[in-house]
Parts: C-alpha cells; sequence; structure tokens
C-alpha cells in the first residue's frame, strides 16, 4: 500500500536539523499514489455479487404526525424487492447518550423536510427512485419552529418531549468561575458586544454512501464513509437490537468529512436492516440534497459577550452567553452548546468567568460539529471584542493579546488543564510577515489588515460516552519477512492519519514506510479507535502507536541482544537494520532481527493505548472543553473594500499555528491551508439557512439552498494566496510532542476578516458571513453619525436555569461546585417552586422515591 | 406500468481502449463509467453539475460526465484518472499533487488532475492565474486550492522537462521571523 520512501522532488530542501529519519520530514503520504489513480475505494465504489440499491422517502414537510404510509402503488414499480417502515426499528439512537432521539425511520412523528419515514429497495438505482416517489405518506401538519426565538416563545408543540430543561428547549447551562461582577467592578473598561455567526455545513464533495451485506441470518457487515465507526457500531448494535460481535463496521476512506460524517446516520442502519430482510447486499448512496438534511453542520449561534479591561489592557473577567439554533435532533449539540463557552479561557488569562449557553430544538436538519466544534462562533466574538477593546484602550491589537497570553502549563478558571502554548510565538510570526507594525492603520482607505487567534482541543478529553477503556488502542504484528502490520480503529478522511500511523511506526522500528501494512477502521480487525473527530487522532492514535512501536522495538532488542551479546540499551533501530552504537557494522537486518525473535518468542504482536490524563474540573458541565493539550493558530489578513459597493476581496492571509510538532511538514501546511480556506468560506459567504414557502405552497420550512449552486464556496477564484508558519513548540504529552493542525487554524480566520473591514473601512461587522450589503449598511450609519456597525441589535432572554458556581483555582476551588450550590440544588428538589430545572429535578426526586 | 428503460449499445473509446457497452440510454457518462466500465475513479458530488468532481476529458476537453449522455459519445475518445498513468509510471501531475498533499481526501483529485491536464496539453505554461481561472470548475475542500496550485505549477515544468524541486515554503512553510515579503502587491498575476 505505502510507496518507497519518497520525499517529495525526491530529496527534502534542507531545513530543520532532526534527531529523526521520518518524523518531521516531508513525505508523500502513504495513500497519495492510490489517490492520485483513483484507486482509492470510496464507499460508492464498492460492489458486490447481488447487490441492490435502495432509496429513502422523506418527509416533505416540517413538522407533523405520519397518519399513514400507503406503497401499494410503490410495490408495482418492477424491481422493487421490498419495503421498511419505521415500526421495524422502534429503538432510538443518537451520538451522545443523553440524546438518543432519532429513529433510523420516522415512526410516528416528523421533525424536518428531509427525515426518513420508509425505505424501498430495487434491482437498480432507477426503480428505487422511481418507487420512491409513488410512496403515499398523509400527514397531519403541527406548527413549525424556524428559530431560537420561536422555540423559546412556543414550548407547544414540542419537538422532543425528552429533555429536561422542558419546552423547546434542549440544554441549557450556567457556570461561573471566580466573581465576574466582582471583575468588572475592578476594571477601567467594560465593553459589551452582540455578535451573530450563521449555521453554515460541511459540503464534502463525496456524498454519504453506505453498503451494508448480510453475512447470516444474524450477522451483517456495513461499509460506510463515517468519522466514527466505533460509534455506528453502537448505533447499529442498539437499533437493529443484534449483539455489537455480530455487526461489522468498515470505514471506507472518507471523500472529505469535516464533522459531517461524525454521527451514526439513519441511512446506515436502514440499509443494515434492509440487507437482514431481503438477504443480499444493499447500497445506499444520498444525493447532494439529502446530504443538506442530513446536515450536523456550524450552529448558527447569537452571542453577547462582555469583558472587564484594566488601562493596560489586562482582562479582569469575561461574562459571556450564546443561544444556539440546534435543529431538529440532538445529534452533538449537548457538547457543542458547552463547546461554545470552553475554550475561551486558554488563549489569555481570564481569572473570573461565566457561561450561560442554551440550544434549542427548530423544524430544520440537526446542527452537530462541523470543525472547530461549538468554538468558532465564540471565538469570532472574542477575537472581535478584543479588536474594539484595543482601539478604546489605544493599544494595539497585537500587543493587548501578547500581554494577556496564558501561562503554558496552567490550569484556567474552568479548572481546563492547558500544556504547552506557542502562541506568542503564532503572533511575532504573522505579525512580522505581514509587516503588521508598519502597516496597520495606514493602508489608506478600502484596504486594511484584522489579527486574531485562536486555538482548539488535541482531542476531547472524554469518550463520548461514559468508560474507563483507553480512546485508541494499536495492535502490531510482525513477521519473519520483515513487514509490519498495523492495525488501528482510526479513519482516513483525508487528513492523512493513515500516514500518521505509518510515520510513527516506521520511525521507532527502524523501517521504512513501504514495510508498514495498515489495516484501519474495521471494527471487526482493529482496535477500537474513537474516530476522527475533536483532532483527537494525532495525539490519541499517535500515541498508542508509540507504545505499541516501543514494545515491538524492545521485543526484538532482546532477542537481538541475546544472539549478538549487545546490552539491548545499545542496539539502534535504524535504516532498516538493528545494530550496537558502538560499533554499526554489529548488527542484523530488521528481518533478521524478526527471525530471532520469532524464534525466541513466537509469533510477534504488541499492542498500545491511549487514555487521556482525567481533567481536574469536577462540576457539571466539566466533561466538555478538557484536552490533553490544545493547540494554538494567529492570523493576519488584508482585505480591500469598495466602499461604494460593499465588495470586498481578502488579498492575503498569513497564518501561524502552533503544531507542537510535525509529523509531517508537507501534511501540516495541508491542513493550515484547508483551514484557512474553510474559515473564509464561513467568513464570506457560505450559509445553511431556510425559509417559509407562502401559505399557499404549504407554509413549509425549507431549505433556501440544498444544492452546490447555491450554497456559495469558494473556488479558485475566491482563494487568497495564504503564507503559513509552523510553530514548533515539542508538547510532552504528544507523539513526539506533536499536537493538532485538522481544525485549529480556521479559528482566526473569520475574526481577522471582520477585523480587516474594520481598519480598510472604519466599520464593524459583527456577524459572519460579512456581505457587502452588511459593509454598505454600515457605511451609511457612519455617515449619518450613528454607530458605524452591523449586527444583531438584541440577545434573546434566555431563562438559563441555576448558575452552577466553581471556585477558580486562583480562589482554592478544587474542581468542584461550591457547597452552597449543591444545598441550592438538594432544596430544591423538594420544592414545588423555583426554576423549571428545579421542579424538573424535584419530579425527579420524587420518581426516585416511588420506585424505591 | 413503467416501461423497461431503452437500451443503447455502442462502442466507446476509453483510456485508448474501445469496449463495447449496453446501458439503459437515458445514464450519464458519470453512470457508464462508474456502473458499466467499472471505472469507478470518476467521482461525483451532486450529479448535477455544480461541483465539477465527475470531470472527464473528452476528445481532450474537460466535460461533466453528469451532464453528458454516454449515447453521445460513440466516436469520441474519453479520459479518466485511469488512464493518466503510463504503464506504471505516474504522469507528472500525479507526481506532483501524491508527493505534495495536493489530493487530501483524493475525492476531487481525478476531476482536477484531468482539468490541469487539458489546460497543459494546450498551455504548457500557465501563469498562476490562468491555473486558477481553469480549474475553478471543479471545488475541493480539503486543499483551500493551496497545494493543488503548487502541483499544478510542478507538474507544469516537469512535463516541460525542466528540473523541478518544491520550494522549501511549500514542504515546511515559510521560516518564522521572515520580515514582510512582496507578496503584498501582485500576489495574483495576470
Amino acid at each position: 500500500m505505502a510507496e518507497p520512501v519518497r520525499s517529495p522532488g525526491d530529496a527534502p530542501a534542507e531545513r530543520p536539523e532532526r534527531d529523526t529519519r521520518i518524523v518531521g520530514k516531508p513525505f508523500r503520504r502513504v495513500d497519495g499514489r492510490a489517490k492520485v489513480t483513483g484507486v482509492t475505494r470510496f464507499a460508492d465504489d464498492l460492489s458486490f455479487p447481488r447487490m441492490c440499491h435502495m432509496r429513502l422517502v422523506r418527509s416533505t414537510v416540517p413538522h407533523a404526525r405520519i397518519v399513514s404510509i400507503d406503497t401499494s402503488e410503490a410495490a408495482r414499480v418492477p424491481g422493487v424487492l421490498g419495503f421498511l417502515t419505521g415500526a421495524s426499528m422502534p429503538n432510538t439512537f443518537g451520538i451522545l447518550p443523553v440524546s438518543e432521539d432519532e429513529h433510523a425511520l420516522c415512526p410516528d412523528k416528523v421533525r424536518m423536510v428531509g427525515d426518513p419515514v420508509a425505505a424501498v429497495a430495487a434491482v437498480t438505482e432507477d426503480a428505487a427512485y422511481e418507487a420512491a416517489l409513488k410512496v403515499r405518506v398523509d400527514y397531519e401538519p403541527l406548527a413549525t419552529i424556524a428559530s431560537v426565538e420561536e422555540a423559546l416563545a412556543t414550548p407547544e408543540p414540542r419537538i422532543h418531549g425528552y429533555s429536561k430543561a422542558g419546552g423547546n428547549v434542549h440544554k441549557r447551562a450556567s457556570l461561573e468561575f471566580g466573581d465576574v461582577e466582582g471583575a468588572f467592578t475592578e476594571a477601567d473598561l467594560v465593553l459589551e458586544d452582540l455578535c451573530y455567526y450563521e449555521g453554515n455545513t460541511h459540503l464534502a464533495m463525496e456524498q454519504h454512501a453506505a453498503v451494508a451485506i448480510p453475512e447470516d441470518v444474524d450477522r451483517v457487515t456495513v461499509y460506510s464513509s463515517t468519522q466514527t465507526p466505533h460509534y455506528v457500531h453502537r448505533a447499529l448494535s442498539k437499533v437493529l437490537d443484534l449483539p455489537a460481535s455480530r455487526i461489522r463496521v468498515i470505514a471506507c476512506p472518507n471523500g472529505g468529512g469535516f464533522g459531517g460524517k461524525s454521527d451514526p446516520f439513519n441511512h446506515e442502519i436502514v440499509a443494515a436492516k434492509m440487507a437482514l430482510q431481503l438477504g443480499r447486499p444493499v447500497k445506499i448512496v444520498l444525493s447532494r440534497e439529502e446530504v443538506f438534511y442530513c446536515h450536523r453542520g456550524r450552529h448558527p449561534v447569537q452571542m453577547w459577550i462582555k469583558t472587564g479591561f484594566k488601562k493596560d489592557g489586562t482582562i479582569t473577567g469575561q461574562h459571556f452567553k450564546s443561544a444556539l439554533d440546534g435543529g431538529a435532533y440532538g445529534s452533538y449539540g449537548v457538547a457543542s452548546t458547552y463547546y461554545t463557552g470552553a475554550l475561551q479561557t486558554v488563549t489569555y488569562k481570564l481569572p473570573h468567568y461565566k457561561f450561560e449557553g442554551v440550544r434549542t430544538y427548530t423544524n430544520k436538519p440537526p446542527c452537530g460539529p462541523k470543525r472547530g466544534h461549538g468554538t468558532p462562533q465564540p471565538r469570532f466574538a472574542w477575537e472581535v471584542h478584543l479588536d474594539k477593546a484595543a482601539h478604546r484602550l489605544g493599544i494595539d491589537p497585537a500587543e493587548l493579546r501578547l500581554r494577556n497570553l496564558e501561562d503554558p502549563e496552567t490550569v484556567t478558571a474552568n479548572w481546563l488543564t492547558v500544556g504547552s502554548i506557542g502562541l506568542g510565538r503564532c503572533i511575532e510570526a504573522v505579525v512580522e510577515g505581514s509587516g503588521w507594525r508598519e502597516r496597520y492603520g495606514r493602508l489608506g482607505e478600502g484596504r486594511g489588515l484584522g489579527l486574531a487567534c485562536g486555538a482548539y482541543l488535541c482531542g476531547a478529553g472524554l469518550p463520548i460516552y461514559w468508560n474507563h477503556m483507553p480512546q485508541s488502542g494499536v495492535q502490531l504484528q510482525l513477521d519473519r519477512s520483515g513487514r509490519v502490520a498495523v492495525f488501528c480503529g482510526e479513519t482516513e478522511i483525508g487528513q492523512g492519519s493513515d500516514s500518521v500511523l505509518a510515520a510513527i511506526v516506521a520511525e521507532i522500528l527502524g523501517v521504512e514506510l513501504h514495510d508498514i501494512r495498515l489495516c484501519v477502521g474495521d471494527t471487526d480487525l482493529t482496535p477500537v479507535d474513537l474516530g476522527s473527530y475533536s483532532s483527537r487522532v494525532t495525539l490519541m492514535m499517535g500515541n498508542a502507536a508509540v507504545e505499541a512501536a516501543e514494545r515491538a522495538r524492545d521485543l526484538l532488542a532482546s532477542a537481538v541482544s541475546a544472539q549478538l551479546e549487545v546490552p539491548a540499551d545499545r542496539l539502534v533501530f535504524a535504516e532498516r537494520r538493528v545494530f550496537d552504537a558502538e560499533d554499526p557494522g554489529r548488527g542484523l537486518d530488521f528481518a533478521d532481527a524478526c527471525v530471532a525473535a520469532e524464534a525466541r518468542f513466537g509469533t510477534l504482536g504488541t499492542v498500545g493505548s491511549y487514555t487521556p490524563p482525567r481533567s481536574p474540573g469536577r462540576y457539571n458541565g466539566a466533561g466538555v472543553g478538557p484536552s490533553p493539550t490544545y493547540s494554538y493558530s494567529a492570523c493576519v489578513l488584508e482585505v480591500e473594500v469598495d466602499p461604494a459597493t460593499g465588495l470586498y476581496r481578502p488579498i492575503h492571509v498569513w497564518i501561524a499555528h502552533d503544531i507542537g510538532r510535525s509529523i509531517n511538514p508537507v501534511l501540516v501546511l495541508g491542513q493550515i491551508e484547508g483551514s484557512v480556506y474553510m474559515g473564509l468560506g464561513e467568513a464570506m459567504m457560505e450559509e445553511q439557512v431556510f425559509r417559509r414557502l407562502p401559505k399557499r405552497l404549504s407554509g413549509a420550512l425549507v431549505h433556501k439552498a440544498p444544492s452546490m449552486l447555491e450554497y456559495k464556496s469558494p473556488t479558485f477564484l475566491e482563494m487568497p494566496p495564504v503564507t503559513s508558519y509552523i510553530i514548533e513548540d515539542p508538547d510532552a504529552r504528544g507523539p513526539f510532542g506533536a499536537k493538532e493542525v485538522g481544525q485549529g487554524p480556521l479559528l482566526p480566520v473569520p475574526p481577522a476578516l471582520a477585523n480587516a473591514v474594520f481598519d480598510a473601512v472604519g466599520v464593524r461587522i459583527d456577524q459572519v458571513p460579512v456581505q457587502p450589503h452588511m459593509i454598505l449598511k454600515a457605511l451609511e450609519a457612519k455617515r449619518q453619525g450613528a454607530e458605524p456597525r452591523y449586527g444583531p441589535a438584541s440577545f434573546p432572554a434566555v431563562d438559563f436555569g441555576e448558575t452552577i458556581r466553581v471556585p477558580t483555582p486562583a480562589q482554592g476551588g478544587d474542581g468542584h461546585a461550591t457547597k452552597e450550590f449543591e444545598r441550592r440544588l438538594h432544596r430544591s428538589k423538594r420544592a414545588t417552586s423555583g426554576t423549571m430545572a428545579e421542579r424538573e429535578e424535584a419530579l425527579e426526586g420524587k420518581k426516585d422515591l416511588t420506585t424505591k | 406500468m413503467a416501461r423497461a428503460p431503452d437500451t443503447t449499445a455502442l462502442t466507446l473509446r476509453i483510456n485508448g481502449e474501445e469496449r463495447r457497452v449496453a446501458f439503459p440510454t437515458h445514464h450519464t457518462l458519470l453512470e457508464v463509467l462508474r456502473e458499466e466500465c467499472g471505472l469507478t475513479g470518476t467521482k461525483h458530488g451532486c450529479e448535477l453539475g455544480e461541483c465539477g468532481t465527475c470531470t472527464v476529458l473528452v476528445d481532450g476537453k474537460p466535460v461533466l460526465s453528469c451532464l453528458a449522455l454516454a449515447a453521445e459519445m460513440e466516436g469520441k475518445s474519453v479520459e479518466t484518472v485511469e488512464g493518466m498513468q503510463q504503464a506504471n509510471e505516474l504522469d507528472p501531475l500525479q507526481t506532483t499533487f501524491a508527493d505534495l498533499g495536493a489530493a487530501q481526501c483524493g475525492y476531487c483529485t481525478p476531476a482536477i488532475l484531468l482539468t490541469a491536464r487539458a489546460l497543459l496539453d494546450r498551455n504548457p505554461t500557465p501563469t498562476e492565474r490562468e491555473t486558477r481561472a481553469a480549474l475553478a470548475g471543479v471545488l475541493c475542500r480539503c486543499t483551500g486550492y493551496v497545494k493543488i496550485l503548487q502541483a499544478v505549477e510542478g507538474a507544469a515544468a516537469l512535463r516541460r522537462g525542466e528540473e523541478w524541486r518544491p520550494p522549501a515554503d511549500v514542504l515546511y512553510g515559510e521560516p518564522p521571523g521572515t520580515p514582510a515579503g512582496p507578496a503584498i502587491e501582485g500576489d495574483r498575476d495576470g
């Protein structure tokens, strides 16, 4: 599978001295040749004997009870093999155990246009398509909810009946770390801002596809374009009511994921059910329109931010509120809600911090995790807000950030453990590269620079479902030929995880990439890795691979040591040899070392696994935000704005990313550039938006643009040149010191654009995407002496529930909420008054009492 | 009720090889390539002519195979990604794309490779602006197009028989601490 070790252009252009042979040097990705020759097999490229095709019948109305489903006419289409409806799969599923609110096929109620209500399989795709159109579904419409405001104002009908928060509120949270009001009192400047971040979608080029193959009456294999085969495995087991050991999920290489393939999806489950029903392989490929309905993309978020500053720029505290429009299902929404409040503290010192968030259901496709999951929205607000503060304080925006940099190796006010921080060096790199000090504020009307920063996780500290097992496992199997087989549940979604895995093992064993065979993302054959999400793979899989490879190295060293009579700790593994460091001529070829070890120990195999360190936060909500360490990025963006039309064009982007250490710098650059691109798309044009059809056309709430033509995304023509700086500050928590790069560099881009527009024309656009009409309106306001700004005017009135108060480390806290809070909560359980949450808690208490 | 689809049988010339294929007449070139011919290297992203992912070359010109009927391809020469390499040797475009990570997920890659090949066939020395304009009909969500532009530039040089080694900043990024370069004016040639 792997090409011979090959550096681009045969030899790396000279650059940093390394103590490694492969890690840290640019090499051709191990799947590179397959991808440029069309050999890589994506899910829709698979076909099997007797394979048939399936289509889902999807709801045409946004909220309704299903009255009847009539398949009689559809059944007469030649080639039709069978149907399924929701009654056959009553068990619910969902990525988070707290919101398993999806059905494979809706049994009684639809919650959005695109919800699946029935499935039809046929010999050909054409026949399945024709039959699906002929399935008659009668609906009894329910009132629809289109926005956070409508959801808050419309407790009935409930889109879902299970949420503790009641009505159409899915989740609410209120957390205070330290004393925020006190922090504002001691501030010289207290700033308040309202911002909005529009929803947008992943738009991976590959449409989701799955193929299910019955292996026996009660065994099934599912190939799918999924980022999380392990979670699909669990969902299949639950809905099909089959032991997980009888289900095999194989994640095909994804044709782009970006978070859009990290939920278990109804079509995967229905395909498996249909395959078991028909006794033959079933394939489903979603149309592009259906992909827009799967969504799980960026939540539209309304934000309110208030921060206190000293005259010298020192931040005294912050209060942040977010309101998320979640769409029709839970998805990752509880985590998304907390993520809008979690990472504000890891970039700049924030001694006192309060976060309040709410997520509501609406009758639209569910939002979920898109690259940066829940953090680009608050990062936008925070960095735009900081830019305004810098101007109010008369401090250069770069300088203001440098003065407040969080300390490395520290615990933040909200109990996140921060590792290495290369942010200061990132800021310096983009400031120097862009000529910031000479050029900021001096480019004249219509031209401007904007600076912003960001941070992201290197893997979520906690798994999706509570357990004490490792989050990544790697298994090695070596044989006498010297080939090393590596098994891991990780999923290649284009980010290069296969290459990271092969490089780490090859590096430690002193072999070449072409000696490595990978078997990944297969729940029958590979140890569990939780999936390609939260930028967790390089760090978690990488550490597991290091452990497995070091154990294999020790095994070989012990055999070689005995055979050559050289102390094991003097043996070097390099150049496909195992040799004496003091006498390099004395050694064995790697294959002979395997022979020696196999003779001595039998069949050679080792395992490695990785479990993240436990985070010190112990309060309710502390599960979202912890990570083994965090990556950092800084960006300067130059923009040209035409004040007459509001049209603008990004001219250049300088971006620096704190990677810890590169495993493969050329792939690191690819992730940085791709993140900049995706951030620009969100900042400039991408929006997943909806409208109500006129009453005479059903009044349905429909997607405005479920097609690639109407959903605007940047092409080659919009993408500006990018200058990237890789900042290396190795973090001992990562394999070879590596941190993440897949998501972090997106974060600073949208606020950098808004800040650059301000430098160019002196108006604030407090929302993304930044559109020309917004610039024009703000310029008009400026001319009329009004606030030179375009953005939201208010934040919805939300009951965030009881605030959980958590003393900070500086206050001598221990990570728990205050006893006072616990007492109050306890008291409220017995009360009949109080907030809705308290009453609900009380009800639960009563329920417990009666069942006991 | 539903009548059986009319079937067309004809000889297609794909990657220099002629083959007799029978398929439902309304099927697109995309469907026939992938299903009847088993050439799954050609991908699809929308099947509506919006994303460019399904681009193949017909008589040397980029064509959206999801909008072209296979029935209209008789006597024409179709080239797909599977035909780019010579024996086991990669085309220079394939080499530079693989080396620079210009293929990340690899899904739009066949379309971009073929479109770039058509560009280089008619213009061996494209400016960056010309390359952008030629490739703008294909969307890529992974790369931000940066590595693709660098890979096309490298492949163009290799095809002209020039020595080409990727510049250090393409492999390692710009070294931090570099003072403001000239990359401010005239970033976009042409």
